[in-house]
């Protein structure tokens, strides 16, 4: 059996099923979807055992050198207790572990949230206005440091947009959905290359195998 | 006060560890190509690096190559690298902390080691405070403290207003749709897991969602890409029918794990659009790629979809499929809208705070900046605001 051409067929049946989805729902859409979900579900419980339980928990609580780290039971006794949802009796211990993950999540996030999406966009928005030289970077800077001050009026939440502050929020949201119109085009692009891919590899891949060359 | 009393320690010990710094060996050679050759503690790190930085010389022949080398712990050199002939630096990771390293550069000409550089050591150390950060670490704490005086103010009972937001005004007219058509109400919480911020905004939307549909009677459809958002959108729902009287009508089984896959949700989250046609849907959270694939179905079996992510990229593919959108912060907000809370509403309060702050150091920064091109003391001032909102 030639399972380059198996692979070929398979991929182009399965690509074809999901496609069929834009005429309406089908069995072919319905099989390739419960395809498509088991196997990265299943796909995902092996990789998460291999490459997260293993290396970050067990390897660490009997490592190969010998001996056990009491401290690594705790994860694990953690993790027991998320599993322990199955058992109603004893469901609501898993709110210890989930409110570890949300509190750590929060935590460790606050500061990676205000280091990126605060201090590093206010220093980079300090900039001389002519900095660059020339009309075209006098009239970027302006822009840019008019759209980030009107950007962060527009999210100002205990003040009512009217009047003064109204109008310059309008100029935030102005310049922000030019921005996504630049965003979307820019993004919408990269969709068509995924698009001309996939048909290449139909017309170019699949078809040749039944004797048919464009 | 007793958050002052907490916060000055901080600051205090903060000073104290800026204050210390690793071994610096270094040494030169006026004979060899290597004129200098210096091995410190990388700093700011957890420990495991060290700094090599060296210095050539210009009258000495240009070697052919230059290896580095480390001497281990049986007292044989062995080669970690080979380097360009020009000044440079390096730093050598994955070491041990607490043990001293040695280096040495040798300079090959046609393929025969040379002359030597000095040998120059370091001990890897990791530390306490990111010195870079320093900045960052005073700023977050001001704001922090400004915010829970808002949380404190809000707690005893002052007014706090908070504008309205369209797309969560829209909440209660979506389920009651869903109620009037008889359809469920679909809740993606995005494609993160809990440790994302933008997950645990979802939660709490979905919360106030749940209230609605419990008190309408609706059915709400919550797939989730976790395993553990799942389960903490289950504690959320259910917590909320129990607030409303209706424990008898949370239906665990209505909130599922599909695949940490992130197409095989899309396709499962588009499968169960098309087969259980909801009509309301809520797209909130963080999404990629697959958040045009879900808009656009859900716009297919004519749902009313109110949208909200943080994603920048992702935004505007929500604004063009989608009835409402939350904009980047709107969905942060939007748990302080829903619910009122005056602890929520302080802390949005606070946060206010801390854009207008932002808002002045950039004004003042700007203009320090395009001043100082020209005037020297007006440049310090911008130096000084871009070093205090400096990431290192």
């Amino acid at each position: 059996m030639n399972w380059t051409i198996f692979g070929i067929w398979l991929g182009a049946l399965l690509s074809l099923s999901l496609y069929s989805f834009l005429y309406k729902d089908n069995p072919f859409y319905k099989f390739a979807e419960h395809l498509f979900v088991g196997m990265s579900a299943g796909y995902w419980v092996i990789y998460t055992i291999k490459n997260v339980l293993i290396p970050n928990w067990w390897e660490n609580l009997l490592p190969a050198e010998g001996g056990m780290q009491p401290i690594w039971l705790i994860p694990g006794i953690l993790g027991i207790f998320m599993v322990l949802r199955i058992v109603p009796k004893l469901a609501s211990l898993s709110r210890m572990s989930l409110s570890l993950i949300v509190g750590t999540g929060a935590g460790l996030t606050m500061t990676a949230m205000f280091q990126t999406n605060a201090l590093a966009q206010v220093n980079g928005t300090i900039v001389a206005l002519g900095q660059g030289g020339g009309w075209f970077n006098w009239v970027s800077n302006i822009i840019m440091v008019t759209g980030v001050v009107c950007g962060l009026v527009y999210f100002f939440f205990s003040k009512a947009h009217t009047g003064i502050v109204g109008r310059t929020a309008n100029v935030g949201i102005t310049i922000l959905m030019v921005a996504f119109g630049a965003s979307f085009g820019y993004t919408v692009m990269a969709r068509i290359s995924l698009l001309i891919g996939q048909t290449q590899f139909l017309l170019f891949e699949w078809l040749p195998t039944m004797g048919i060359h464009l | 006060m007793r958050r002052i009393l907490f916060v000055l320690p901080l600051l205090v010990f903060t000073g104290v560890i800026f204050a210390q710094s690793g071994g610096i060996a270094s040494g030169d050679d006026g004979d060899c190509f290597i004129q200098s050759l210096t091995a410190e503690d990388a700093p700011n790190d957890a420990g495991g690096g060290i700094d090599l930085t060296w210095t050539v010389s210009a009258h000495v022949t240009e070697p052919d190559s230059i290896v580095l080398e480390r001497l281990d712990e049986d007292g044989v050199w062995s080669s970690i690298g080979t380097i360009l002939p020009v000044d440079g630096s390096r730093t050598d990771e994955e070491l041990s902390n607490g043990q001293e390293y040695t280096y040495r550069l040798v300079s090959f000409y046609g393929g025969i080691p040379g002359a030597l550089s000095v040998e120059a050591g370091a001990v890897p150390k990791k530390q306490w405070i990111h010195t870079g950060r320093i900045g960052m670490l005073i700023l977050l704490t001001i704001i922090s403290l400004v915010i829970f005086y808002f949380i404190e103010q809000g707690k005893r009972g002052k007014d706090l207003y908070i504008r309205r937001i369209a797309g969560l005004t829209a909440v209660e007219d979506a389920v009651g749709r869903a109620t009037e058509m008889g359809r469920p109400v679909l809740y993606i919480p995005g494609i993160m897991d809990m440790d994302d911020i933008q997950t645990i905004a979802s939660m709490v939307i979905l919360g106030r969602v749940a209230m609605k549909t419990a008190e309408y009677g609706s059915s709400l459809l919550v797939p989730t890409c976790r395993a553990v958002v799942m389960s903490v959108a289950q504690e959320t729902v259910k917590e909320s029918y129990l607030q409303m009287g209706r424990p008898d009508a949370y239906q665990k089984g209505n909130i599922n794990y599909i695949t940490d896959d992130q197409f095989g949700y899309a396709a499962g989250v588009d499968g169960i659009m098309i087969r259980e046609k909801p009509a309301a849907i809520f797209m909130l959270g963080t999404f990629y790629a697959e958040s045009l694939i879900l808009a656009e179905t859900g716009r297919s079996v004519g749902a009313i979809q109110i949208a909200g992510t943080a994603m920048p990229s992702q935004i505007p593919f929500f604004i063009a499929a989608c009835d409402y959108t939350l904009i980047g912060e709107e969905l942060f907000a939007a748990s302080a809208y829903l619910s009122k809370e005056p602890k929520l509403l302080g802390s949005l309060r606070g946060q206010d705070v801390a854009k207008l702050f932002f808002m002045i150091v950039i004004v003042i920064g700007v203009l320090a900046a395009t001043i100082g091109e020209a005037w020297g003391p007006a440049a310090r001032v911008s130096d000084f605001l871009k070093t205090i909102t400096s990431v290192g």
